[in-house]
């Protein structure tokens, strides 16, 4: 079945690819033309064909998008990508790709190079693993993963390669031009765990973050291990086995120390520069997440020409760097700063693997030996296993929580290997390590094997193995609070018992972050809104809000926005009485400016259009205005060079004090009993909720019906209000009522009988709108769910007392009421709105 | 079910001896000895807590003045970390006593409720290690969390209802959601040396409160 699946997609990719294929030669052909045709000297040519002249950045940019549209075809098809990790099905078509090059062209003209892999595919997605490494999950597990990272690497290495040393010396292999020191030197390279392969594996795999983070963290980590290791016996076996010294080892081991403290030194230097040049940006918004790649770019290759270990200087100035950067940057640049690094990442692995695949289909690298790849393959799994069930061992009488039998085996299985071992591999030197070919050749079958075998198992044996995994949950306030009130008392804990551990260590550095490291390297203005909390907070009001507005959408409408009742507003950040003048204000006018005869549905539904957009509009005024913003916005204003900020920051925190201050007061009368009219406030309320029970909401004219004596009453009432209902913060159910109430008033006013919207009053267009079908009515909107149109009430009893809320809503605000006029020009082209 | 071993209630003693300047009883000026304890800006409910009599198993309020030895070890049992041989139950109860600890240094007034304003005073002291959030703040964070409690404890409110405050009850729900996170994320700790593992509190060790992103 999933085969019949892929087929379409495949089919398709295949036909692309051999276009592209063939516009090669072909242009080659066209291109040699002109050159035969040189002697007829012509004169200016209007077209020419230059293909030399593009030839590689185009063979680039082909490769690019063949590898991009793939990756499109594969997840055209849940199915397959559900069961078949995407590395595998890379490596499948890189396979199939190189086949067709090959048939083509008779050579494999492309393959994985070294160079580029660590140049320009590398990097990125290192940076990308840095940049968004889970810190305190990475700290608080560095000492297992450095156990991990370095003793089972080297572990690794030296067991693999002295075994299949020993095979040999039995003469298993048969006859083969290969020293001690080049099977060490294979087993070093082949020893790493790779970071990518584990990236796109584990990502999909979605284990527990414990878990994931050794794995991944030791994939990072040992490449140092890795890099010294090779060179280290690279150099042994250029010199020749027997003039190694005793002296070279020591030399080897404390290389080890300088390549990988080294290259964490570089990168943590980097993070330094590269926060403390994002704290200046602020007239550069615009080239500000450049740096961010440029200076950990540096950073790397700063490390590589050093002979450093470069992924680790990229892995720590991003780990470094991300707090301060994060804090520093602006919302767009750091959502820019994602993206392009989330794609330049993914992009990268999609590429590498490819590659990998196509890179396999050359026959000149493949040399077999049965005995010797199966012997591999055989050796990394089972020292892989013996490995990490020693090294937990150990670790488990120091961890805290136990890493499980299942854990172990989750780890030795996702021991996967991949493109830096490859890349390794064909950076051997052929003069000196003879049997390039069969190493070359073993690791693109242990790298398949891994990748696509031991991939497209793990994730059933993860769920046949019950590992826990990982979930993911939405911050709460209270959580964080406690969290942090944990932390406190575990580290006043550690003072007191005398004790050093994480939590005084974490606590001392985060003391000395806030007291120095904070205070150079992070805008003052973010220094201020760094604190965690505050963030979950902003989020948990943003989501509120947002929810608040989705609600509205769900149920068709935004005209609960301008709703005239305030309970449903408490719970959102709205100061309540505005929105109501809003609606007075915009869509009021708005409403009476297209209220022109209508003759045809079409121009209906632009006029239903127009107000749909008014009402967007005001729910982002209403946003904007209510909700304190993240910390940097700006106008939607074009500007090559900038964009000007019109954000100040005064403005901000006084609406953040502002809304909450209301929260506060509600729910201080709420809760304390400060309100002196609680039992007046009581005996409204019950009366209003006795109205919205009845739905009294009386055909539309009533506006205008008010008189002026119950309008002080009622501003009271509303005030009350105010403070009085915020205990139903979360009351969902009182908003469906009121929503309920609100789209009966809405009926009411599209009701054929009685036309609330003074927009329509029944002197203009007395007969037109009754004539709409109800999807069509002004604001889809007000069409009225079956429950509202049985609360809609066939005699309104009570308007006295509904009417003058809306007026007192217009009555209490006056600052929106002149920005009403101001919103209004941007609403009548309603395109121009949503620049 | 306290399972510390003879050699850490040695250590503690020691620490014990040297904290109270040889003498049999700790009262709270000795905690002023402590100097990294002077940046916790919870301090002085920690402290608190140590004298808390309802802490010390003594009684249902007030503090005591002195604390002997023993006393030193209850309060420090709270912290022991939960013993891989437990049952499901015994590991229930563990958690159940350490989140008691935590709901007693809220309520400071020992009514069985955590308040408004003690919560807000517990919002307040936490934050007032960063010196650019203001009180207001801080408050408008409690009112936040506090109507969040409300709406996970009571859920629908009637009109004229009124949430008096958390009680323990309210406050194991609240915590009931974490258990799972809080749970997973104890899972992320580890301990570099086997003599520092002691005084884990294994339950709250670790909340993605630090520098990483959300």
């Amino acid at each position: 079945m999933s085969g019949r699946w892929v087929q379409g997609p495949r089919w398709g990719l295949l036909l692309a690819l051999l276009l592209a294929l063939g516009e090669l030669p072909r242009a080659r052909g066209v291109e040699e033309e002109p050159g035969g045709a040189h002697g007829e000297t012509q004169g200016f040519q209007v077209v020419t064909f230059k293909w030399h002249h593009v030839q590689d950045p185009y063979i680039i940019a082909l490769w690019i998008l063949v590898a991009s549209l793939a990756k499109i075809g594969f997840h055209l098809s849940h199915k397959v990508t559900s069961v078949v990790p995407e590395s595998a099905l890379l490596i499948v078509l890189g396979l199939v790709l190189g086949g067709i090059v090959l048939a083509a062209d008779h050579i494999a003209s492309f393959s994985l190079t070294p160079t580029v892999f660590f140049f320009y595919l590398l990097p990125p997605i290192v940076l990308d693993a840095g940049y968004f490494m889970p810190n305190r999950l990475f700290f608080g597990n560095l000492g297992t993963i450095l156990l991990y990272a370095v003793i089972g690497t080297v572990w690794n290495a030296a067991t693999t390669g002295l075994s299949l040393y020993g095979v040999f010396l039995s003469g298993l292999m048969g006859d083969l031009n290969i020293g001690l020191l080049d099977f060490l030197l294979f087993g070093s390279l082949i020893a790493a765990v790779d970071p990518v392969a584990v990236l796109a594996v584990f990502e999909e795999v979605h284990v527990n973050e414990v878990l994931f983070i050794i794995v991944f963290g030791e994939s990072l980590l040992n490449d140092a291990v890795t890099v010294v290791l090779y060179n280290v016996f690279e150099s042994f076996v250029t010199l020749g086995g027997d003039k190694v010294t005793g002296v070279d080892c020591v030399k080897g081991v404390v290389s080890f120390f300088v390549v990988s403290l080294g290259g964490t030194l570089v990168g943590i230097v980097f993070a330094f520069l590269l926060s403390l040049v994002t704290r200046f940006t602020k007239h550069v918004r615009i080239i500000e997440p450049g740096f961010v790649f440029v200076l950990s770019y540096l950073s790397y290759l700063t490390s590589e020409m050093l002979s450093l270990s470069a992924i680790l200087a990229i892995t720590f100035c991003g780990i470094c760097c991300q707090k301060y950067v994060k804090a520093n940057i602006s919302e767009q640049s750091a959502t820019t700063v994602r993206y392009t690094m989330k794609m330049l990442a993914s992009g990268a692995e999609t590429i590498i693997f490819m590659f990998l695949g196509i890179s396999a289909v050359d026959p000149l690298i493949w040399k077999w030996n049965t005995a010797f790849v199966l012997l591999t393959l055989l050796f990394i799994s089972v020292y892989r296993a013996i490995g990490v069930i020693l090294q937990t061992w150990i670790l488990n009488r120091y961890r805290m929580v136990q890493l499980e039998i299942i854990d172990q085996v989750v780890m030795s299985y996702g021991g996967l290997r991949g493109a830096v071992a490859y890349a390794l591999v064909v950076l051997l030197d052929e003069n000196k390590v003879k049997e390039k070919n069969l190493f070359v050749s073993t690791t693109i079958i242990v790298i398949f094997f891994t990748v696509i075998f031991q991939g497209l198992t793990i994730k059933p044996l993860v769920q046949w193995l019950k590992v826990k995994r990982s979930e993911q949950r939405d911050p709460k306030l209270n959580e964080k609070l406690h969290g942090r009130a944990f932390d406190h008392i575990l580290s006043a804990i550690e003072d007191i018992s005398g004790q050093i551990g994480h939590n005084y260590l974490r606590d001392k550095w985060s003391n000395f972050d806030r007291k120095f490291l904070s205070k150079i390297l992070m805008r003052r203005s973010a220094q201020k809104s760094r604190d965690r909390i505050l963030n979950v907070f902003h989020e948990l009001n943003l989501k509120d809000a947002i929810s608040y507005v989705a609600e509205g959408e769900r149920r068709g409408s935004l005209a609960f926005i301008r709703s005239p009742s305030t309970d449903n507003m408490v719970n959102v950040d709205f100061s309540t009485p505005r929105p109501s003048t809003v609606e007075a204000s915009v869509s009021y006018l708005l409403r009476e400016n297209v209220s022109a005869v209508r003759l045809d549905m079409q121009s209906l539904e632009q006029r239903r259009q127009s107000i749909r957009d008014a009402e967007d509009m005001i729910t982002h005024h209403t946003l904007q205005q209510y909700l304190y913003k993240p910390r940097q916005e700006y106008k939607h204003l074009y500007s090559r060079h900038g964009l000007t900020a019109d954000e100040d920051e005064k403005q901000d925190t006084e609406i953040f004090h502002r809304t909450m201050r209301k929260r506060l007061e509600s729910f201080k009368s709420a809760k304390l009993g400060i309100n002196p009219h609680k039992k007046a406030a009581k005996l409204l309320k019950r009366e209003r909720a006795q109205k919205r029970r009845n739905s009294s909401i009386p055909n539309g004219k009533l506006p205008m019906v008010s008189s002026l004596q119950d309008f002080t009453i009622k501003e009271k009432d509303l005030e009350l209000s105010d403070t009085e209902e915020a205990p139903n913060y979360d009351a969902e159910m009182s908003g469906g009522i009121e929503f309920l109430a609100n789209i009966a008033q809405d009926t009411a006013t599209d009701s054929p009988s009685g036309i609330d919207n003074p927009a329509f009053s029944p002197e203009e267009s007395p007969g037109i709108l009754s004539g709409v079908p109800p999807w069509l009515c002004p604001g889809e909107a007000v069409v009225p769910s079956q429950r509202a149109r049985l609360q809609i009430p066939n005699s309104p009893g009570n308007f006295h007392r509904l009417a003058p809320f809306r007026l007192s809503g217009k009555s209490v605000d006056s600052f929106l009421l002149a920005d009403g006029p101001e919103e209004q020009p941007h609403a009548a082209p309603p395109e121009s709105t949503h620049m | 079910m306290g399972s510390v071993s003879s050699d850490q209630i040695e250590q503690l003693h020691r620490r014990f001896k040297q904290l109270s300047g040889d003498q049999p009883t700790i009262r709270k000026e000795n905690f002023n000895n402590v100097p990294d304890l002077e940046l916790n800006p919870i301090r002085s409910k920690i402290v608190r807590a140590f004298f808390d009599n309802r802490n010390l198993r003594k009684g249902s309020s007030g503090l005591a003045d002195e604390i002997n030895f023993e006393d030193f070890l209850t309060i420090m049992s709270y912290f022991r970390p939960i013993d891989t041989t437990m049952d499901e139950e015994q590991v229930q109860l563990c958690r159940k006593e350490k989140l008691r600890f935590l709901f007693h240094m809220y309520d400071s007034d020992s009514d069985g409720r955590i308040t408004l304003e003690e919560y807000r005073n517990v919002v307040e002291e936490l934050l007032s290690g960063n010196p650019h959030i203001e009180k207001e703040s801080a408050r408008s964070i409690a009112d936040g969390a506090m109507m969040e409690a409300a709406s996970v404890c009571v859920g629908q409110m009637e009109p004229d209802q009124v949430y008096e405050g958390i009680t323990f009850d309210d406050f194991l729900k609240l915590s009931h959601h974490p258990w799972s996170s809080w749970a997973r994320v104890a899972e992320e700790q580890e301990s570099w040396a086997l003599e520092l593992v002691v005084w884990h509190w294994v339950w709250w060790p670790e909340c993605p409160l630090g520098p990483w992103p959300g």
